[in-house]
């Protein structure tokens, strides 16, 4: 039997649900031995594989490249995890909704600046109106809440996607 | 006086001012409620502990439907565990319960139901409502993000302390619970200081001033009315 594909990415969020699966330690070479990471911000690969088994996804959906990535993906993945708070509820990056976008980037970028006051527009994707969580935009088969979810649940939810079932997580994460 | 009914197929007797919820509690039936408190007046508000009564029409809510003869009552079927998810699911799209960076993270009542009948994502777009917090009280503040309106804060204040600093103001969305006529709370002539609003909160809505993420730890024993009251129930 060949190996699973696996990808993670990481959207509007703080990295936090990447550090919590490096944190399941010394599992991570039970897994290497099961499965193939193909694309993450763990691995050099920049393209999105033609066809991933499982996507593990971090962060909400906040900016116009968010918004790309997550429908390519979602297109080229069999099973999509919406792992952690971000990308289940939108969490901390959705705190600006109840603002609007303009107001957002005229505190950041001209009343708490000092020089150069300009909203940025070179080379990073411009943000949308509001910050969404991933199911709002494409369907989700798994989701994964917590801020993060602790390095047990996502092993596991790892373990029972390895063994061809659909996790529960149940009473095992909650919010925040 | 005893009444005799049934509850989930369980033969269970009751007195005869019980609630459906008291004799559930009583027998170890678990029926999710987030503005019932004991010692304060039942009022119905956040609808988690509806129950089927057969030959009811509609759903109960156990905290305020009183035992009859012979009741039939059934507190776990799938319609009632889909209605309950979806009760949760418009509390949180309704208000802003950034859990993560919560002073009631790992506390609250809201999330830990949200875990226990597995409300793990919400299915309604959130609204991300532009709600106030307002600091002005020396000791403690209100972050109306994270109200889900249950009232204990306004019947504790008025039945417990006598104060009646609380009440809710507007309807529907709109709605917030508000200090005196709407004036900020460190400015209130009617309150005491007492602390039991921020105690008896379900979530990090109240809190004292000086906690950080996850440090609000709500102190029930910090209630001695309701304790005396709780003893007299049971006693009684």
């Amino acid at each position: 039997m060949g190996k699973v594909s696996i990808a993670t990415v990481w959207l509007d969020g703080c990295s936090g649900c990447h550090m919590s699966f490096l944190d399941i330690d010394e599992a991570l070479l039970d897994l290497a031995d099961r499965i193939s990471l193909v694309y993450s911000p763990l691995v050099d690969n920049k393209v999105f594989p033609d066809s991933v088994d499982v996507t593990l996804v971090e962060g909400a959906v906040s900016n116009e490249d968010d918004l790309k990535k997550i429908k390519h993906i979602r297109e080229h993945t069999r099973l999509l995890v919406s792992l952690g708070d971000c990308a289940v509820t939108g969490n901390v990056p959705s705190m600006r909704n109840s603002f609007k976008l303009k107001d957002v980037l005229d505190r950041a970028y001209f009343e708490n600046a000092q020089v150069n006051q300009r909203v940025p527009d070179v080379s990073i994707p411009p943000l949308l109106p509001r910050v969404r969580p991933v199911h709002q935009i494409v369907p989700v088969d798994v989701f994964v809440p917590g801020c993060p979810p602790s390095a047990a649940t996502i092993l596991q939810v790892l373990g029972e996607l390895l063994e061809g079932r659909l996790p529960q997580v149940g009473e095992q994460s909650h919010f925040g | 006086m005893v009444k005799t009914l049934r509850i989930d197929d369980q033969d269970v007797s009751a007195g005869t001012d019980d609630t459906i919820l008291q004799v559930a509690q009583d027998n170890a039936i678990f029926i999710p409620t987030l503005c019932n408190l004991e010692g304060l007046k039942p009022v119905g508000a956040c609808r988690l502990c509806l129950v089927e009564v057969e030959g009811y029409r509609g759903l109960a809510p156990a905290c305020v439907t009183r035992v009859e003869e012979g009741m039939q009552i059934y507190t776990q079927s799938e319609r009632l565990q889909t209605y309950r998810r979806m009760i949760l699911e418009m509390l949180f799209v309704e208000g802003n319960h950034v859990c993560a960076v919560c002073v009631s993270n790992g506390t609250c009542e809201l999330q830990a139901l949200a875990q226990r009948l597995g409300m793990d994502h919400s299915h309604l777009e959130y609204r991300n409502p532009a709600k106030s917090v307002d600091v002005s009280h020396y000791r403690f503040g209100v972050d109306h993000n994270r109200c889900i309106l249950c009232a204990r804060c306004v019947r504790v204040c008025d039945e417990i302390e006598g104060a009646h600093t609380w009440d809710l103001l507007g309807r529907g969305i709109q709605s917030q619970v508000i200090t005196d006529l709407n004036r900020p709370w460190g400015e209130s002539k009617t309150c005491t200081s007492c602390g039991k609003c921020v105690q008896v909160c379900p979530t990090g809505a109240l809190f004292k001033k000086s906690k950080a993420v996850a440090e609000m730890e709500k102190e029930h024993e910090f209630l001695p009315y309701l304790n005396t009251i709780r003893e007299v129930r049971s006693n009684g």
